[in-house]
């Protein structure tokens, strides 16, 4: 049992969770992930490792509610416990001395990005952030990324905070005025795709982290499998970084959607039975 | 052994095989000659005393028979479900020859089950504990039987499991059908019994090293992680949607629990035609399940002949009665998908045999002709390969062949206090065959810890 001792409200539907959890505490790096299950009749499913406290043993996670998982962990009060959390799964970001890294973050990307920053920061890198969302409510993070990133860029789609537009507006500005030794991306697919595209014109180095179905994240199962340069890989031993002008982004996404039917059945079931207020959470 | 009906139970995930009756089991007990020289021990891997076991049977003493096969194999109601008893004691059998060997597998079970249904308490077994701690990583067949033979010789056992629930292969990958959960429960609770303690959700080499339990308070480990990846053929299709890897289909219904979605949250995709590729027993596994699941048809494609299938004898039976379609000679060379990335078919290879190749089985080659089959799901079932991964983390370890862990017999590895055992140091065999190697390297631990002092 994985007890929550703080769960905070950071953008609409998004939440962050810290957890108590000493050994991966101890053991995560940037980029790591955990595989979770909630309950008893649970399924298990990856979430990034957004922060982690060694001497408080603790880890902290950020998700968004989208499916019936989500809203039940999203549920969850501070001094509850989840019952199982298992890490710190796959590779560890390579972090280098690059020069001048840009980070770019959609959605509840950010909590990838985040570790990432903080370990480039620690090299001694040069790192602007660009993180877009719909509106400003939406943006997650900026505070903190601004606070250790040397720029922050925001973007909206409705131009609420920072531009109007999107992250790839942004990164174009970037990359023509300044020099960008490495792009790392993380995000929904088809904006990773479009930083792919965008940084593969001008040959930039981009690093990708990518989000495919689970199921036990030890490389057992092949469940996580993407193709990258025509290779098959195992996101969960083999990544979740790749290289993205390399990555299948097609196939990722065709994976990602295929059991969609199910997950609206399993949430209309949720929340026409529960209408979301149950107290037993499963 | 006998059977539930076909048509009934290919559409639930109830026990298929129903086991023998107390007159069944005292009659085929008859039939043993009690040899001297005894064949059937010599084929098992971990040579129970068969004639023993079979004498107390007969003799109408079924908790006696229990206690001599638990001398030999603390998994007796596993064992006598999941052995491939034809290629080992059975086959040796000197019936046999003659006419139908001795159902030995079949009487093991029965006095397993026999304890079972008399709710007889166990034994408390006496240990004299000696305070030395031992970790065991992974709770699969090796694991569990290493663990409860060390802790029966007075060590503190913790294992280590990565999953959320132990028992490894036998909970993930063998179907309840087969294999009722229950049965593991009670097997991995006796073995709780012990004193051994069982941690869950805990990755070798990432959640800790094996050279921090070592650091920390462990005095030897034992690795029994299983061969646990799936090897695949490398062919064009096989990301599609619906193209499954047999230790995924099985890993969503066996341990999640996918065929009660959306009681449980895990789902598996319920389809209409199924292709399963292999010939062993987790492809007449995922084949029975994809059935269970509701599918109209079930093909097995397997590129050789029924005979050279390295399953089962009564899995293939098994799969057959419930309208499993074998499709023999074939080898998949393409997964045609849909405009969606679905799978819609599989195009094969019509398969020759040639001559015999190092396994003694007559290869296949290409006939030159191919076809194709309408299905709008595919289960890849050829086997498994060692993980790299976590044999990886373990720095200055020898390794063999596609990343295994190189061990003596005893399964000593060349890093002194690392001991392995099972499909990580043999490649994937047999739960039997795990169990012994668990057993040899649980006798090697208590050596090596004597000769420290
Ligand atoms: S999630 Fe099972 S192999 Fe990656």
């Amino acid at each position: 049992m994985f007890k929550i001792l703080h769960r905070e409200t950071v953008a609409p539907q998004v939440i962050s969770m810290t957890i108590e959890a000493p050994y991966i505490a101890r053991h995560a790096k940037a980029g790591n992930f955990v595989v979770i299950r909630i309950n008893e009749k649970g399924e298990r499913f990856p979430l990034t490792i957004a922060d982690s406290d060694k001497e408080q043993g603790t880890i902290t996670l950020l998700f968004q509610k989208i499916g019936k998982t989500t809203e039940v962990l999203g549920k969850m009060k501070t001094g509850s416990s989840i019952r199982d959390v298992v890490g710190p799964l796959g590779h560890e970001t390579p972090i280098q001395e690059y020069g001048h890294c840009v980070l770019v973050g959609g959605g509840i990307g950010s909590a990838t990005l985040f570790p990432i920053l903080t370990a480039l920061k620690e090299k001694k890198n040069k790192a602007t952030t660009i993180l877009g969302a719909r509106t400003r409510d939406f943006l997650v993070w900026p505070d903190k990324f601004s606070k250790h990133a040397d720029e922050t860029l925001l973007t909206t789609d409705d131009g609420s905070s920072g531009r109007k537009g999107l992250v790839t507006d942004v990164l174009k500005e970037v990359i023509e005025t300044e020099t960008v030794h490495v792009v790392i991306a993380v995000g929904p697919v088809r904006m990773m795709q479009a930083v792919s595209a965008l940084t593969k014109n001008y040959s930039i180095k981009t690093l990708v982290s990518l989000n495919p179905l689970m199921v036990e994240g030890t490389g057992m199962c092949g469940a996580c499998r993407v193709t990258v340069g025509g290779v098959t890989r195992f996101a969960c031993v083999e990544g979740p970084e790749f290289d993205a002008h390399e990555v299948d982004f097609q196939e990722l996404a065709n994976r990602l959607g295929f059991y969609r039917d199910e997950e609206m059945e399993s949430l209309q079931k949720y929340k026409t039975t529960c209408k979301g207020k149950c107290k037993k959470t499963n | 052994m006998r059977a539930r009906d076909p048509q009934k139970r290919r559409r639930d995930f109830k026990e298929v095989a129903l086991g023998l009756t107390q007159a069944q089991a005292m009659k085929e007990a008859k039939r043993c000659l009690q040899c001297k020289k005894p064949k059937c021990v010599a084929g098992c891997p971990v040579e129970i005393d068969i004639p023993k076991f079979i004498a107390a049977i007969k003799a109408g003493d079924f908790k006696g028979g229990l206690g001599v096969i638990r001398n030999y194999n603390m998994l007796p109601a596993i064992c006598g479900r999941v052995c491939p008893q034809e290629n080992q004691c059975q086959g040796n059998c000197i019936l046999s020859k003659k006419s139908k060997p001795v159902a030995i597998g079949a009487l093991e079970r029965f006095v397993a089950d026999y304890e079972i249904k008399s709710k007889a308490k166990d034994e408390p077994v006496t240990i004299k504990p000696n305070g030395i701690k031992i970790a065991v990583i992974g709770s699969g067949p090796a694991g569990l039987t290493a663990a409860a033979d060390l802790a029966k010789l007075g060590y503190e056992v913790t294992i280590f499991e990565a999953l959320h629930e132990p028992g490894g292969v036998l909970t993930y990958g063998i179907p309840e059908f087969r294999l009722p959960k229950a049965i593991i429960h009670r097997e991995i609770e006796r073995i709780k019994k012990l004193g051994v303690k069982i941690v869950v959700n805990w990755v070798v080499g990432r959640t800790e090293t094996i050279e921090e339990l070592i650091a920390e308070e462990f005095r030897a480990v034992f690795v029994g992680v299983g061969a646990g990846s799936p090897k695949y053929m490398k062919i064009p299709g096989e990301n599609l949607n619906n193209v499954y890897f047999a230790s995924e289909f099985l890993t969503r219904v066996n341990l999640m629990k996918a065929h009660q979605f959306p009681a449980y949250d895990t789902p598996v995709k319920r389809a209409k035609r199924v292709a399963v590729v292999g010939g062993g027993n987790v492809a007449m596994d995922a084949a029975r399940t994809a059935m269970r699941l509701g599918a109209e048809k079930v093909y097995i494609v397997y590129r050789r002949t029924e005979e050279e299938m390295p399953c089962r004898l009564e899995e293939v039976e098994h799969a057959k009665e419930e309208g499993i379609e074998l499709v023999l000679l074939a080898n998949p060379k393409e997964i045609i998908g849909d405009e969606r990335g679905y799978v819609k078919a599989i195009k094969c290879d019509k398969m020759i045999l040639c001559e015999t190749d190092e396994s003694g089985r007559r290869k296949p080659s290409c006939s030159g002709e191919e076809f194709i089959l309408d299905v709008d799901q595919v289960i890849m079932a050829i086997g498994q390969t060692s993980n790299p991964i976590l044999v990886k983390t373990i720095s200055g370890l020898d390794l063999w062949g596609a990343g295994y862990i190189k061990t003596d017999y005893d399964g000593k590895t060349n890093i002194p206090g690392i001991f392995a055992g099972g499909d990580i140091s043999t490649g994937a065999a047999t739960v039997i065959s795990a169990m012994g190697a668990g057993k040899r390297a649980a006798r090697a631990i208590d050596g090596y810890i004597k000769s420290l002092r």
